[in-house]
């Protein structure tokens, strides 16, 4: 019945280490729930999470999850000021119409939050850009420029320069180099915007 | 475990509580007998029972699975059973006739003990709330302190919202399907036209009509327009589109010559021999005056249900022109601004409000999921 162990990708792993046992979490865009049902099952979170898609957010409540459909700019704009603990924002943030707004809401409704985004800066989408004069198709970002559903790209760096520019607090980064959303991956710590293929970030007000 | 229930004959209990009942209009029902039927079997700390709801003019036969043979299927065959959405393997499951129906429980057809006949329009205007209360009584009756489940879509949803409203402490966890938090202008107003083509039959004799001939013609009325807000524009186009029934030409007269005429009349007819005219009064009106917020936070009840962390599951559809997925977001709205643990999911359907009573592999597997919520941890 429970589907407690599968080993968690390499991303998601990290940020999982960063949540408290038994806190309150919310989800943003939590697909078909990997990651809350880990911290559910590991760190006895009290899970929420919001997903658009008709058949994931059915693939949550099916695993026991507590999930509202909808779009994040709209559901998460219900919930009481500082009502989670954490408010996570795992690989969504590139294909958010409005990031200000969103970083905003989700320190109003959570104490902290978790940006995870893949680095546009990495070596390989610059030489490939420089090489072939084309917009870079990557592991991370395997879209063309018609269909992407990243409408816009950044990099560790400027996601730094947004929290000053912003006024949110960095508490914790980790730039990572993890291929093809794996279970394995290392930390990057020499040269991250440039050798670091995701960035994450916690964040508070 | 209890004793083998398969080897009781199948059907309908009935419990007549003890006292009268004070509705929140503040008339008395000097006697009220319940109807009900369940399914599966009560495990001994009583922590399995499911209640189900019915909706405006449904009835306890949710399944027929319980006797042997000769049981006709349910409303909600297709959800309720062993292995099913709701499994009555695992479930102690539970529908009572609503008050003010006509199926058993007490309500404008029945017999006025001060004077010997029918109650007609005599009978007290009731709310959802009032039905919910005589179910709660039954649910003593029964022995059952907390619900595993409180289970309704439609008017059965409105009667889950009275559930966490009134009795917070009893609900172990709920599911809302196609309903609304407050009827709408546009649902007060097909539920007018229904009530004003019953009322307007002459045989309606201002409700004092038993013994005599029904509102036959009214009720049948009632009942089409009541058809045409369980389907949708989506729904009517591809069942009937513009086809003609039984003729190839417009006949140029007013006989049922489109195909969605006939349905609607043989639907009106079909209606008539199961239903009273005045339940459908008293059960409309109950259903216009339901608006679930007032008094929902400052009675406790919400923080309540945050507060023990009751989940709450809502489900909508997206032709469903009657309680339109914004109607039911406005629950999970309400829910969320308390903090109450509330999941939303809006199913993709085209058959209009009536989806929710139709097989669905969608909602089966979400129900599985919820209500074994606990069992995930």
């Amino acid at each position: 019945m429970s589907d407690a162990s599968p080993p968690l990708r390499y991303d998601l792993s990290i940020i999982e280490s960063w949540i408290t046992p038994g806190s309150r979490v919310l989800g943003l865009g939590c697909g078909d729930g990997e990651l809350l049902a880990a911290l559910k099952h590991r760190k006895q979170v009290v899970e929420t999470g919001i997903e658009i898609d008709e058949a994931l957010v059915a693939r949550c409540i099916q695993r026991g999850l507590t999930v509202v459909q909808g779009d994040i700019n709209e559901e998460v704009k219900d919930y009481p000021d500082g009502f989670f603990d954490y408010v996570i924002c795992s690989q969504t943030l590139q294909q958010a119409y409005d990031p200000k707004a969103i970083i905003g809401e989700m320190l109003r409704v959570g104490k902290c939050a978790v940006v995870s985004f893949p680095n546009f800066c990495h070596w390989r989408i610059r030489f490939q850009m420089m090489a072939s004069g084309h917009v870079p198709r990557t592991r991370e970002l395997p879209f063309e420029w018609y269909d992407t559903p990243n409408i816009r790209v950044l990099s560790l760096k400027d996601f730094r320069r947004f929290a000053k520019e912003v006024g949110f607090t960095i508490l914790k980064e980790a730039a990572i180099n993890t291929q093809d959303m794996g279970n394995s991956g290392t930390e990057v710590r020499l040269l991250p915007n440039i050798r670091a293929t995701y960035g994450i970030y916690l964040i508070g007000r | 475990m209890q004793k083998d229930h398969a080897e009781e004959p199948a059907g309908k209990e009935f419990y007549t509580l003890e006292g009268p009942v004070t509705l929140e209009n503040g008339h008395h029902l000097p006697e009220v007998t319940v109807a009900y039927e369940t399914w599966g079997h009560l495990n001994a700390d009583k922590s399995n029972a499911i209640l189900i709801c019915h909706a405006m003019t449904g009835d306890s036969h949710a399944a027929g699975i319980k006797g042997a043979h000769g049981q006709a299927p349910g409303w909600w065959e297709t959800m309720v059973g062993p292995g099913k959405g709701i499994d009555t393997d695992t479930y102690f499951v539970i529908c009572s006739n609503i008050l003010g129906g006509c199926m058993g429980t007490t309500g404008p057809s029945s017999i006025n003990a001060v004077t010997g006949t029918p109650y007609g329009t005599d009978f007290p205007v009731v709310t959802i709330h009032d039905m919910v209360q005589v179910q709660a009584a039954l649910m003593d009756h029964l022995g059952i302190q907390r619900l595993h489940a409180v289970i309704g879509g439609s008017v059965g949803g409105m009667q889950v919202l009275s559930w966490c409203k009134n009795y917070p402490e009893r609900v172990g966890s709920a599911v809302a399907l196609a309903t609304t938090m407050r009827h709408s202008a546009l649902s007060i107003a097909f539920n007018e036209v229904a009530r004003q083509s019953i009322i307007s039959d002459p045989h309606w004799s201002n409700g004092h009509y038993y013994g005599g001939e029904k509102p036959a013609m009214g009720l049948s009325v009632a009942r089409m327009v009541g058809h045409i807000t369980y389907l949708s524009d989506e729904a009517m186009r591809s069942k009937f589109g513009r086809r003609l029934q039984h003729r190839d030409e417009f006949s140029f007269d007013f006989d049922d010559e489109f195909q969605v005429e006939s349905y609607l009349h043989y639907q009106g007819a079909k209606f008539v021999d199961r239903f009273d005219a005045n339940s459908l009064l008293y059960i409309t009106k109950a259903a216009d005056y339901f608006d679930i917020e007032p008094g929902f936070r400052e009675n406790g009840a919400l923080k309540r249900l945050a507060e023990s962390r009751c989940p709450m599951l809502v489900v909508s559809y997206t032709s469903d022109w009657l309680y339109p997925t914004y109607q039911n977001r406005e629950i999970v709205g309400l829910m969320k601004r308390h903090g109450v643990d509330v999941s939303f999911c809006e199913i993709e359907a085209s058959c209009g409000h009536d989806a929710f009573l139709l097989p669905s592999d969608r909602l089966t597997t979400l129900l599985t999921g919820f209500l074994g919520k606990e069992r995930h941890v």
